[in-house]
């Protein structure tokens, strides 16, 4: 690009012919700029609008220490007080267990797409049910989950169903970025191990996989902060409940989406609308942390340090 | 070149006799002053350590492997001098490990058929009941002794709101990708491209509440000025009413909610646009948006097809923000198919209704709307697909950091 | 501990193209044998095929026999990883692991293989490092990554890394190739000093290096471009450079093609 840069106005500097022409050469450029530039902007406005709006309106309850411990236990949506630690409590668990199952799933079907089953039509098969399930809507991942652990088997509308509903959805991304980062690996490092003649197990679970580690765990902040934001398969699959409940397996459960979702057809009222925003607010904060979390992870895996 | 004995034609056939413990070299050793000291004992310990390995592996996978593991495990050692051992080395991690790996694979393969098979065996009961056309009926009457209930009234508000909000953010999405990839300052591409990607981080849920309290009412003297100016097409006509929660609303929430896909797919493809192509368009005296236009705009038009697709699957499946948005229409109200008037998609109509899954029956309606909605999306993400594979030569975008594995490969091929 | 490799009518397909052609050939322990030609003319090939690294690129497979001491490394029965980690190797660019540091970067080959006693491993580190001329400009980093040497300390350390598992045999692919002159010297007097304790086979691009470090020399060529390479003449250096039997080596050898 430096080289580019550099061209331009050499090649500007002669100006001697056209310049009726390159008139509407140069506008058109200038337009197409500006336009570009516009465009830049208008994707802003939302983020910052939003950001703002939840911020503004939601921050004082999270400054108090209440937010962070208490449940919403026996509170009216007339009532201040009261926090979110049920709902948070409720979306961390969920999002554990989602990832407990999902990760391992997906980082070793991605071990078989790059290192035993590249171009077997096997693994063409793999790779196109992974597209199927990366388009697969959350709500469609939740009337699955419901068909199956409801209707089929009877069981109750518990906090697990919700995870295994997010596994549908947490397993296609985690899986392709790992395959990615999989395929980064030089094959020169699985060639040097073989040298030493290690067995290729060890050769992927000792070399290949600590050398794309960062990436992967990456890919795996990115599928929880997905999955955390998730609403529809909490609507569907688990009952609001506003008392702490840390058992995924029995009871209704909190978590932040439906926390939002309980209140927000109260916002006239203020407690409720300041428990919305501030919920809001907790719900970004934590899927924030993991993003950023997942960038630090990345930016200092590529440095390779021990 | 101090060596010179030892030498064998390479077609002796018994190079045998003159080879081992030369004298000569022999004397050459001095055993304290070659710094690689006498190695001993040390093959014996990788024999010991492998049947070791594969035992604490076998403990972990249970019984139906401990027969194969003493087979396999035990290499005898191997000293200098001795017979050399190349058997088998304990390849029961590597079984183990390629069966875990390849379960992995089925077990993708086995979920989504699942999915397929569990949804249609609940949808086709009710189907089996519906005494309306499932295809053509608007109406969702699914409970009750005449079921009848048909997704033609959702499967057009979902794909209209869908296309709409493809339409609003490619534009755009294309405009920040050009933006982030040759005109940003490069110090700003990194921090513009996550923030950005902050949007996609942003919960649907707030989208929702954020579109319907602030953003609606903002969009208010739009649908005016738009339905005044276009209302005698059927599409923009403006039914009575606020203009609070209706199609359109919900599919600029929703364009703003698939930009961060489309943006981060466009700028990959537009960052790969080959520099050979962009200096030659330079070298031919273009300016710059003629460089995009003649080489970067070409390279990436499928990458952006595709990205566009993909953000409509997006869209077609989001569920909390449209339920949020979406007012759903009076039950004696006409259906109408403007924009700016109300309605429902398929996943607000089954969000909004989980506590009607009380009978087989009634659920068996939802599922076999869900099962529609994932069809569709499957198709939409398939053709994103299908126009990645054919459209880019040779079927593989260009990596950055390949250079190492591929080479070798062909290297190692051909020489 | 170093062994004699004989290979008798050796070729080599890549799925159904013959990149090597009937190859055949001894090398004796305890010396240096460099393959020399121009590229493409399967002198890689072949010498991965010393230690059944060609199987690493899928559609690849032999005909023929290797003998190390008198044993088939293509008999049935015999585990390709097991004659590995009897028949080391070296490539073109240095790979050390980027996760792990110096001290488990020379140790890897061990650990990797199960050893775990701290002791045993610090002293073969020592031991490998001083072995590849690398103990000194290391000793007091050993923990720090192995991706911040110098290239030519890396192939060093590669180099360390491949003798600690005692192999019998070390192949080098052209591992100077990557290299800048100074270390290159490096590594050819370390090739010099390995010869000692093990067999040696290089690949290489530089005829001079050739002949610098080797006792033997192999001379690999292919008839036309399509066709598979082979050997066409192999003798002791001094003899290939001074006074070669073949023509086409004369002529590779004066520069006159390739």
């Amino acid at each position: 690009m430096t080289a580019v840069a550099e061209n331009k106005p050499a090649y500007e500097g002669k100006a001697l012919d056209l310049s009726g022409k390159s008139g509407s050469r140069a506008f058109k450029n200038t337009l197409a700029t500006v336009l570009i530039g516009l465009a830049f902007v208008l994707a802003m406005i939302p983020l910052v609008w939003i950001l703002f709006t939840v911020i503004s309106k939601g921050y004082h309850l999270l400054l108090s220490a209440d937010w962070w411990s208490q449940s919403q236990r026996g509170i009216t949506v007339r009532r201040e007080g009261g926090g979110a630690y049920h709902a948070i409590m409720g979306t961390l668990i969920m999002s554990l267990i989602t990832a407990v199952i999902a990760v391992p799933i997906a980082v070793l079907g991605a071990v078989y797409l790059v290192e035993y089953g590249k171009g077997t039509r096997a693994a063409r098969a793999v790779s196109f049910m992974i597209d199927i399930l990366t388009g697969v809507p959350s709500i469609v991942a939740a009337l699955f989950v419901y068909a199956v652990w409801i209707t089929i088997f009877g069981f109750n509308r518990v906090g697990f169903a919700v995870s295994l509903s997010l596994v549908l959805l947490m397993l296609p991304v985690v899986l392709r970025s790992t395959e990615e980062m999989l395929k980064l690996v030089p094959d020169e490092l699985r060639e040097a191990s073989y040298a030493l003649g290690v067995p290729k197990w060890k050769t992927i679970m000792k070399v290949v996989v600590p050398t794309a580690f960062g990436g992967i765990v990456t890919g795996v902040m990115l599928g929880l902060a997905r999955v955390m934001g998730e609403t529809a398969p909490l609507l569907i699959l688990v009952g609001y409940s506003k008392n702490i409940n840390l058992n995924p397996f029995n009871g209704f459960m909190g978590a932040l989406p439906t926390m939002i979702n309980q209140d927000r057809t109260e916002l006239a009222l203020q407690p409720a609308a300041d428990r919305v925003w501030a919920a809001a607010l907790t719900l970004i904060l934590l899927v924030l942390v993991l993003n950023v979390l997942a960038r630090l992870i990345a930016r200092f895996s590529s440095i390779k340090s021990k | 070149m101090s060596s010179p004995d030892g030498t064998a034609p390479p077609d002796r056939p018994d190079g045998t006799a003159a080879g081992q413990d030369q004298p000569r070299i022999e004397d050459l050793v001095h055993e304290e002053a070659g710094p690689i000291p006498k190695f001993g004992g040390l093959a014996e310990e990788h024999a010991e350590h492998e049947a070791e390995e594969a035992a604490e592996v076998m403990t972990e996978s249970g019984p139906e492997s401990k027969a194969s593991a003493a087979g396999t495990s035990g290499a005898p050692p191997s000293g200098p001098g001795k017979e050399l051992d190349l058997g088998p080395v304990g390849h029961l991690g590597d079984r183990l490990f390629s069966g875990l790996a390849r379960g992995s694979g089925g077990l993708v393969i086995l979920i989504v058929a699942f999915v397929g098979i569990f949804l249609l065996a609940l949808a086709i009961p009710s189907l089996a009941d519906d005494k309306s056309s499932f295809l053509f009926s608007r109406i969702w009457e699914p409970g009750g002794d005449q079921p009848r209930f048909g997704i033609a009234a959702l499967f057009y508000t979902t794909v209209i709101s869908s296309i709409i909000a493809m339409l609003i953010a490619v534009p755009i999405a294309i405009g920040v990708a050009l933006f982030i990839t040759y005109y940003s300052p490069k110090r700003l591409a990194q921090p513009v491209a996550y923030a950005v990607d902050l949007l996609a981080a942003v919960p649907s849920i707030i989208y929702g509440l954020w579109g319907i309290l602030f953003f609606a009412p903002i969009l208010g003297p739009v649908i005016d000025g738009l339905s005044s100016a276009l209302g005698w097409i059927p599409l923009f006509e403006k039914p009575p009413g606020d203009n609070v929660g209706v199609v359109f609303t919900a599919s600029v929430v929703l364009a703003i909610m698939i930009l961060p896909v489309v943006t981060a797919i466009s700028r990959e493809i537009f960052q790969q646009t080959p520099i050979a192509h962009r200096e030659g368009a330079l070298a031919l005296g273009a300016t710059k948006w003629e460089m995009i236009r003649m080489a970067v705009l070409p390279y990436g038009r499928s990458g952006v097809v595709s990205a566009s697709m993909l953000g409509l699957g997006r869209a077609l499946g989001e569920t909390v923000a449209v339920l949020i948005i979406l007012s759903v229409p009076n039950g004696q109200d006409p259906w109408n198919s403007s924009i700016f008037a109300g309605g429902e998609t398929f996943a607000s109509k089954i969000a909004n209704n989980a506590a009607e899954f009380d009978s087989p029956e009634k659920t068996g309606a939802y599922i076999a709307a869900g099962l529609v909605l994932f069809v569709v999306t499957f198709l939409v993400n398939s053709a994103a697909r299908i126009i990645v594979d054919r459209s880019t030569p040779g079927n593989k975008r260009p990596r950055r950091n390949r250079r190492a594995g591929a080479s070798t490969a062909t290297e190692g091929a051909k020489s | 501990m170093a062994k004699r490799i004989e290979v008798s009518g050796l070729n080599v397909y890549y799925g159904d193209f013959k990149a090597v052609e009937d190859v055949s050939m001894t090398v004796e322990p305890r010396s240096v044998t460099a393959f020399i030609g121009p590229s493409g003319c399967g002198k890689s090939t072949f010498l991965r095929t010393l230690n059944r690294m060609h199987e690493v690129i899928p559609g690849a497979r032999v005909e023929g026999k290797v003998l190390l001491d008198q044993q088939d490394l293509y008999a049935s029965g015999i585990d390709p990883v097991a004659v590995r980690r009897v028949v080391g190797m070296v490539f073109q660019r240095p790979n050390p692991f980027p996760t792990m540091s110096i001290f488990d970067n020379v140790a890897s080959g061990l650990k990797l293989n199960g050893v775990k006693d701290r002791k045993k491993l610090t002293e073969v580190v020592e031991r490998s490092l001083h072995g590849a001329n690398l103990w000194n400009e290391v000793k007091d980093r050993l923990d720090k990554p192995g991706a911040g040497l110098s290239g030519g300390q890396q192939q060093r350390l590669c180099i360390a890394r491949a003798i600690a598992v005692e192999p019998e045999v070390i192949l080098m692919d052209e591992p100077c190739s990557a290299l800048d002159p100074i270390s290159t010297l490096a590594i050819e007097d370390l090739i010099e000093k390995l010869k000692d304790q093990f067999t040696v086979v290089i690949v290489t691009h530089n005829m001079q290096q050739a002949a610098r470090v080797s006792d033997q020399t192999a001379f690999f060529n292919l008839a036309a471009t399509g066709k598979p390479g082979r050997l066409i003449e192999m003798a002791p250096t001094k003899q290939i450079f001074s006074n070669p039997t073949e023509k086409a080596t004369e002529d590779y050898i004066t520069g006159r093609f390739g």
